[in-house]
């Protein structure tokens, strides 16, 4: 179990060095850092000057030491565009991007499960074919599309829900939330229903799957036998056992979350720092890019140690492997 | 004796076992045809299309924004309507099936090459090899398709100037999905080789001393197919969606060239003052294109992947 751990410790160690190299490269590379911080009329030797106390003229290993310990204490340089400290850029946009996926995710579990037990326990009813129907739509749509057809059916047609921004939203002086006020949570419906959409069909699947499978092992048939009533083997055998699973592969999938994030805060202009990345992108503001390309690999190892930890404490046949 | 023969090969293909669960279950036979449909016209969209959106002398500002033909105001020449700059939607819609199937077809063809070869490679040679290769395998698949394309998308623009990127745009979106993808099939292919390896037939043609390139093209190859074809047509559809989501978040396709993803982008600058044809019209294609491909899916995975059943 220790050697697990160790293993899975290093490969984690590994992405975060290859992604930081990557960001490294970007950041030294493209473009030349200088250039993007002086006037036209700074003088060549304040330019050197400049250059020699960033540490360019250094060999590209301690570059590339001074880079990490400088992104570990936060410093990621100033953006390009926006002139401020990247690490605040983002800080101050990160609440909106996790409120979005937590509701987003949220409204993909309490949907998704009832409708992948329901179709899992009566998979001959029609309801359940429909939800069949609708979940492959859910995979065939692109996020974006999805978007955009609900904010021309509720947004424009039926002018139900704002289209765009996050509302009112309430500072707490380190973090800014819209789910204090009626109006932010009448912005994230659209933007959640989106985002959650295929999160939803991906859960409802499984949920379905699992259950399809468990109704057919010996325990419940047997539970049948003893005349233990329905909804006690449905609810209380069946489901809680395809839960495990179910939870762990969601979990996982919170990255995609992140990933199809981008697309909504795009399609719905969230702020959030899926919507920056897309503008960082766009303007080629490589401090904002590298910045969050170590976010992401960061949120997304972290993700999948939390998932292998999991895996470990529920599954005892690998405790007992990995001994 | 031999089985009763039936007089040609289409016979032969419909009789088969694929066959059968082809002609029995209807959702896949339309899916099929409005494959069959779309990927010709796609195909055929200098033929067949009314317009060529890429002559510029054909195109005129006085048509902009007509709606669909049936629709009062339309114009019957304009089957669909026309976009904002007076081009006709229903040809710029075929140009831009094309431009996304192609993209689509080529990075999941490199990709599944990519795969085959290095899944081969670690499959069959294991150890150390295959150590390192799986380890490549394992750190990408932690990130989505879609974000290892945005990924690649923002570190080639970082290194190329607006109008190379422009240029180049095509190639830079088949590389993003190509590599997004080939992991899966690499770790496919790994697995079945690995079964494949310890195989009777493989052995022999080893004691009879075949050398392992032969041995993993001539032997393995033929046996690992299966599965790879399957992987091959999802991933078809996650590669359409990836070119797709690229161009409509304007990190693509450059504007100037129709595909469904910056179709649609445009039709959505018009969501707010009514012009709903240039944004449906492009976004049920691409849903019915990726649809048909995803039951295509299902039903060859039911055919050759008896593992999932």
């Amino acid at each position: 179990m220790i050697r697990f751990l160790i293993e899975r410790l290093f490969q984690a160690a590994v992405v975060l060095i290859v992604v930081a190299l990557l960001a490294f490269v970007m950041f030294r590379f493209a473009g030349d850092p200088v250039a993007q911080m002086v006037s036209l009329d700074t003088t060549a030797e304040d330019r050197a000057a400049l250059r020699e106390a960033m540490g360019l003229n250094n060999s590209l290993p301690v570059q590339f030491g001074q880079f990490v310990l400088r992104a570990v204490q936060g410093d990621f340089g100033l953006s390009y565009q926006m002139g401020q400290p990247v690490a605040t850029l983002l800080a101050e946009r990160l609440p909106a991007s996790i409120e979005l996926s937590l509701v987003a995710f949220g409204i993909a579990l309490i949907v998704g499960i009832p409708m992948g037990v329901y179709s899992g326990l009566y998979p001959e009813s029609w309801l359940s074919r429909a939800f069949l129907i609708l979940s492959l739509a859910g995979i065939s749509l692109p996020t974006f599309f999805i978007g955009i057809m609900l904010i021309l059916i509720f947004g424009v047609e039926l002018n139900l829900f704002p289209t765009f921004g996050r509302g009112e939203t309430v500072d707490l002086g380190w973090w800014t939330t819209g789910l204090l006020t009626g109006s932010g949570w009448h912005s994230i419906i659209l933007p959640a229903c989106t985002l959650g959409l295929f999160q939803m069909t991906f859960i409802m699947r499984l949920v379905r799957a699992e259950i399809l499978d468990v109704m057919r092992t010996d325990y419940i048939k047997f539970a049948r036998a003893r005349g233990i009533a329905k909804g006690r083997i449905n609810y209380g055998h069946a489901l809680k056992n395809t839960l495990v699973p179910v939870l762990t592969i969601a979990g996982l999938q919170l990255g995609s979350i992140i990933a199809f994030g981008i697309v909504t805060e795009s399609v719905f202009q969230w702020p959030g720092i899926g919507l920056l990345f897309i503008q960082a992108i766009s303007t080629v503001d490589i401090p904002v890019m590298s910045t969050y390309l170590l976010l992401v690999a960061l949120i997304f190892v972290s993700i999948n140690l939390i998932v292998d930890l999991l895996y470990l404490l529920v599954d005892p046949r690998l405790r007992v492997r990995s001994r | 004796m031999n089985p009763e023969r039936s007089p040609n090969l289409i016979m032969r293909l419909l009789d088969s076992d694929a066959g059968y669960k082809f002609r029995s279950s209807p959702v896949t036979v339309v899916a099929g045809l409005v494959f069959v449909l779309m990927i010709g016209a796609a195909l055929l969209a200098p033929v067949i299309a009314p317009f060529d959106p890429f002559d510029k002398g054909s195109i005129d500002l006085m048509n902009s924004l007509l709606p669909p033909a049936w629709n009062s105001g339309g114009d019957p020449a304009f089957l669909l309507g026309t976009d904002n700059q007076g081009r006709d939607l229903f040809s710029t819609i075929l140009y831009g099936t094309r431009t996304s199937v192609f993209v689509g077809a080529v990075s999941v063809s490199l990709a599944v090459v990519a795969g085959l070869f290095l899944g081969l490679l670690a499959g069959y040679f294991g150890g150390l090899v295959d150590a390192i290769i799986m380890r490549i395998v394992d750190i990408q698949m932690t990130f989505p398709a879609i974000m290892v394309a945005l990924l690649i998308d923002g570190v080639t623009r970082s290194f190329l100037s607006r109008d190379q990127h422009d240029e180049l745009a095509v190639f830079v979106i088949i590389l993003a999905m190509a590599l997004s993808i080939w992991p899966q099939v690499a770790r496919t292919v790994r697995a079945s080789a690995m079964v494949e390896k310890s195989r009777e037939y493989v052995m022999a043609a080893q004691v009879i001393g075949r050398g392992p390139w032969l041995i993993m093209a001539r032997h393995i190859l033929p046996n690992v197919m299966g599965p790879v074809l399957v992987i091959a047509t999802i991933n078809l559809g996650v590669a359409i969606l990836g070119e797709a989501t690229l161009s409509f978040l304007g990190l693509g396709i450059p504007a100037g060239e129709p595909s469904l993803g910056t179709l649609i982008r445009i039709g959505n600058d018009f969501i707010f003052s009514g012009e709903r044809w240039m944004l449906i019209y492009p976004g049920l294609t691409l849903a019915l294109l990726v649809l048909s491909v995803n039951l295509l899916g299902d039903w060859l995975r039911d055919v050759l992947d008896p593992k999932s059943r």
